[in-house]
């Protein structure tokens, strides 16, 4: 029964991670394309006389973008990335739901649901991110870019490593400290070893050109922020109400049903 | 006379509900965690890494269908 438990919150997780992924894809094209647009429009005016080298060189030598078209990425393939996104970290973030309800906190389980999405958000995004910022196309260096994912991939596996070593070490300290003490020190434990990864970590000095409109890269970051934040408060908000249907304690059934009805009841009728 | 007894039958129900929250026994989380769990990760990193630093396909077809969600997501992409 425990077992249908997870999976029943596993599939509502990848539910919810579906409904924010449409509205974080949303916003991505309203707030997100014009400056990946531009950004694009950019590279293609600076590396204009390479392109017409490489026409007059023949047509085999087809550009990458042509593998699929602009109105196609921004629309369906944007669609594609963030959905998918939405689905596995939906999914991924209702199993982290599944062992902290009862466990961090006698939270509510659409507080536990608003809790794991905030620390979701924090750890596999926004601190990776102050490390090593999103980038729009055109101005990274394409040589480095193993280097790069390396770096960015790292930097998320520490971050949410860090993030439950504190959140364990935080209830062991509860008792001890009490709630709100043991709560600041583990979030501060977080905050000092992660200040610490950032400093020691080498920098992305070669992910941003130095002709790179600051104006354009501000616009775009702050997109990507926005489409982060959406997806993650979304999903919070909406997996938090679909969670708290399915462990909403027997007794919600049983007023429906009448006083006799006990969980068991039914299926040792069944059976 | 049967609407009366009703909101009683409810309100004691309603308040036998507020239960402290057992938490799911991590036996039951595992299994899940360990097979559906893997399977996001292979979806992830197909949305945010494949044909960048490393290829599963060769080509660019993925890098590209996925590439705007890509940058805005936050992953590096060439």
């Amino acid at each position: 029964m425990q077992t249908s438990t997870v999976r029943t919150l596993l599939v509502r997780g990848m539910i919810a991670g579906v409904v924010a992924g449409l509205l974080a894809f949303a916003l991505a094209y309203v707030v997100g394309e014009p400056s990946i647009d531009s950004s694009i429009a950019l590279e293609e005016s600076q590396s204009a006389p390479a392109h017409e080298h490489d026409g007059a060189a023949g047509a085999p030598a087809e550009e990458e973008e042509e593998l699929v078209t602009r109105p196609v990425q921004s629309t369906f393939g944007l669609a594609t990335g963030v959905l998918v996104y939405g689905v596995a970290l939906g999914g991924i973030a209702s199993l982290a739901f599944a062992i902290c309800l009862g466990r961090v906190g006698r939270l509510r389980p659409r507080a536990t649901a608003a809790l794991v999405a905030g620390a979701a958000f924090t750890t596999v995004y926004l601190v990776p991110f102050l490390k090593y910022p999103a980038t729009p196309p055109a101005v990274g260096n394409p040589d480095t870019i193993g280097k790069r994912t390396t770096l960015f991939f790292l930097m998320i596996v520490l971050s949410v490593l860090v993030a439950v070593t504190a959140v364990i070490a935080g209830r062991r300290l509860a008792p001890t400290l009490g709630n709100w003490n043991a709560t600041v020190a583990a979030g501060g434990g977080y905050a000092v070893v992660m200040a610490l990864a950032c400093l020691l970590l080498p920098a992305n000095t070669d992910a941003v050109k130095e002709t790179f409109p600051a104006a354009l890269l501000w616009e775009f970051r702050l997109a990507s922020l926005g489409v982060q934040a959406l997806l993650w408060t979304a999903f919070g908000l909406i997996f938090g109400a679909l969670a708290e249907r399915v462990l909403r304690p027997a007794g919600g059934q049983a007023a429906g049903q009448g006083p006799e009805t006990v969980t068991g009841t039914p299926a040792a009728r069944a059976g | 006379m049967a609407e009366s007894i009703v909101p009683p039958a409810v309100s004691s129900s309603a308040g036998s509900a507020i239960s402290p929250l057992t938490p799911l026994p991590l036996r039951a989380v595992l299994p899940w965690a360990v097979f559906v769990g893997t399977l996001m990760l292979v979806l992830l990193y197909f949305v945010g890494a494949e044909q960048g630093a490393t290829s599963v396909f060769s080509g660019a077809g993925v890098h590209e269908w996925v590439h705007d969600g890509r940058h805005l997501l936050g992953f590096p992409c060439h």
